[in-house]
């Protein structure tokens, strides 16, 4: 500390610094700060992105270029969606509620009922399955708990409703949504979830056929003991 | 308000005046206190004759809850303690459940964990900085620095965990998911370009005179009394204890890398100090963070750990040094499926222990300063 007050003119420089490299970059990024794009008057040069995250390309004048360091929305996650395989919903549901997903939800926003046909027999699907969104915390401990890869996570964020109670209750036909719609919007994740399946399919199928071959085999040898029998 | 006088304690006279004590309640809803957070003063001038902290307004049991729930499902809960770092509270629990169900942790995954780890210190101690002027009255600009800073490690712990405050992203034997590609570049680049971030920070605060005045000698906390009331982390270290978990437990794999404990002498242990220990933490970080970029492994990063699980009966304590200090999680498992007891040993509350001690006979405005040099997150002080 040479000169009383030396610090502060530092300081005070680092603050000019940072003030003028907000208009031009000083080495800290590539392009104008987004909010430094809205001129006093409007420059045909330079048009506005269209969402907050896409800068344009100061070298390219009217091309839109997504820089790579801001947040990519793909892996961005909020609230719970049932996944369907395609064409009538309630046919294709892959929740077969079993209630794990009710079990293990932290703070208990989940509500499942069984659905069962006019003879009272339990067809795997559910009859109710809400989601309280108000209480809902975005864990994703459902998605990890599901083995039927039955519920997903969305990225949907527009959800403002004037409704405190039914707005944010969402029940179980406003949940659906198709696989393909889960492609659009985790296209990752959606592909790897759906090899996995296919892995867990095929192994099961594999399993279901040695059962059979077994079987066959057991039920051909017993044939052959009694024909061997009876021939006795 | 209403007066009363503290026992043991002379007014200032003067001649002809007739003087008491004021006593007077700051919060709970106050912006210097970091929260809902009260401390009743009582005041002879400006000067501080008594203080008694008062908290339990942010409650949310906590601990019982988790003792109602799975072991899995309460960790979601561990990110809303101290919700500056989800991800080091997720480390603790995740440590402590670990010694539970005796499981290996895969070479990537201790590798991952160190990396947000660290990424976790840096986000809460250059946004304590921030606070920490904000409180001594330069509203805005260093903390709007700080948090520019902030939310490009924010945006890297969205990418990873697709929140950026609530990652629970840790799971017992590993992590949730791997790192997308390209993941660790970006991550490369957030840390390349910190160190120059921090010396331009450095050279904002570290010389300004008004810093220097306000926060040297202010609120002194000794060596003895540090060990004592059981503070941990950056404010025992700047009361001259070099005592860092990372060192003394090796959790994880800090063995590995090459790192210093910055710790001051323990001559004063003021609010300079606090405030310069975490300065120099962050530099430490990045060389972690360096070393653990260029030395990941390919490979799994989940063990195979059941999702929910019954342990043996048994007790186990995991710590691990957040970067408020030590944080604990203490489990005892009865053969079911939910803990028996489950206890946080919050770094938070037991650091506030000393709040009174350090501003005793000081300016009431100091005691806002030293609230803010202990770094308080109510979330956890209350749980």
């Amino acid at each position: 500390m040479s000169i009383l007050g030396g610090g502060i003119f530092k300081g005070m420089a680092v603050t000019l610094k940072n003030f003028l490299g907000s208009y031009r970059s000083l080495g800290r990024s590539k392009h104008p700060l987004f909010t430094n794009q809205y001129s006093w008057k409007p420059n045909p040069d330079r048009p506005l992105p269209a969402r907050a995250n896409e800068y344009p390309d100061p070298d390219q004048p009217g091309d839109f270029k997504k820089p790579e360091n801001t947040t990519v929305t793909n892996f961005s996650r909020n609230f719970p969606i049932l996944l369907h395989d395609g064409g009538e919903p309630m046919d294709t549901i892959r929740c077969v509620a079993c209630l794990i997903c009710e079990r293990e939800c932290p703070p208990q926003c989940i509500y499942i009922e069984k659905d069962y046909d006019e003879n009272g027999k339990y067809i795997k699907r559910p009859a109710v399955f809400d989601i309280d969104i108000s209480v809902c915390m975005s864990c994703q401990i459902c998605v990890e708990v599901c083995p039927f890869d039955a519920i997903v996570m969305n990225s949907q964020f527009e959800l403002s409703t004037p409704d405190r109670f039914g707005g944010l209750l969402v029940r179980r036909d406003d949940l659906l949504k198709s696989n393909d719609y889960y492609h659009q919007i985790h296209p990752e994740e959606a592909a790897a979830r759906d090899q996995k399946m296919a892995v867990e399919k095929a192994a099961k199928e594999a399993k279901k056929k040695a059962a059979e071959e077994k079987a066959r085999a057991a039920a051909e040898k017993k044939a052959a003991e009694a024909a061997k029998g009876d021939a006795e | 308000m209403s007066t009363a006088a503290a026992p043991n304690y002379e007014l200032l006279q003067q001649d002809g005046l007739e003087t008491s004590l004021l006593e007077v309640s700051m919060g709970p809803h106050h912006p210097s206190t970091h929260g809902v957070f009260r401390m009743d003063v009582k005041l002879d001038g400006e000067t501080v004759v008594d203080l008694r902290p008062v908290f339990g307004y942010l409650h949310r049991n906590h601990e019982k809850l988790a003792e109602n729930m799975s072991y899995l499902s309460s960790m979601p809960f561990t990110d809303r303690l101290d919700y500056f770092n989800s991800m080091s509270n997720n480390w603790a629990y995740a440590l402590a459940a670990e010694k539970l169900i005796e499981v290996e942790v895969p070479e990537r995954a201790e590798y991952l964990r160190v990396i947000m780890a660290e990424l976790t210190r840096l986000v809460n101690h250059v946004s304590l900085v921030g606070f920490f002027i904000n409180d001594l009255g330069a509203l805005g600009t260093p903390l709007m620095y700080a948090f520019r800073e902030r939310e490009k490690i924010l945006d890297l712990f969205e990418q990873a965990s697709g929140a950026r405050m609530m990652c629970n992203y840790f799971r017992f034997g590993g992590l949730r998911n791997d790192v997308p590609e390209g993941w660790l570049e970006r991550a490369g680049e957030v840390v390349d370009h910190f160190p120059s971030f921090l010396d331009e920070y450095e050279q904002l605060l570290c010389e300004n005179e008004i810093i220097l005045s306000r926060t040297q000698g202010v609120g002194k906390l000794s060596r003895e009394l540090a060990i004592s009331a059981g503070v941990t982390g950056p404010m025992l270290r700047a009361s001259g204890v070099a005592y860092d978990l990372r060192k003394v437990d090796q959790y994880g794999i800090y063995d590995r890398f090459k790192f210093r404990v910055p710790h001051t002498d323990g001559d004063t242990g003021d609010c300079y100090d606090r405030f310069m220990i975490r300065m120099l933490e962050m530099r430490e970080s990045i060389e972690i963070l360096k070393q653990a970029l260029a030395g990941i492994p390919k490979g799994e990063i989940m063990g195979n750990a059941p999702r929910v699980f019954k342990p043996k009966p048994a007790e186990a304590y995991g710590r691990i040094e957040g970067p408020k200090g030590e944080l604990g999680f203490y489990l005892i498992a009865d053969g079911t499926p939910k803990p028996y007891r489950y206890r946080v040993r919050p770094p938070s509350l037991i650091n506030l222990t000393v709040l009174r001690d350090m501003c005793l006979g000081g300016k009431i405005a100091d005691t806002v300063i030293i609230l803010g040099s202990i770094d308080i997150v109510l979330g956890e002080v209350d749980r």
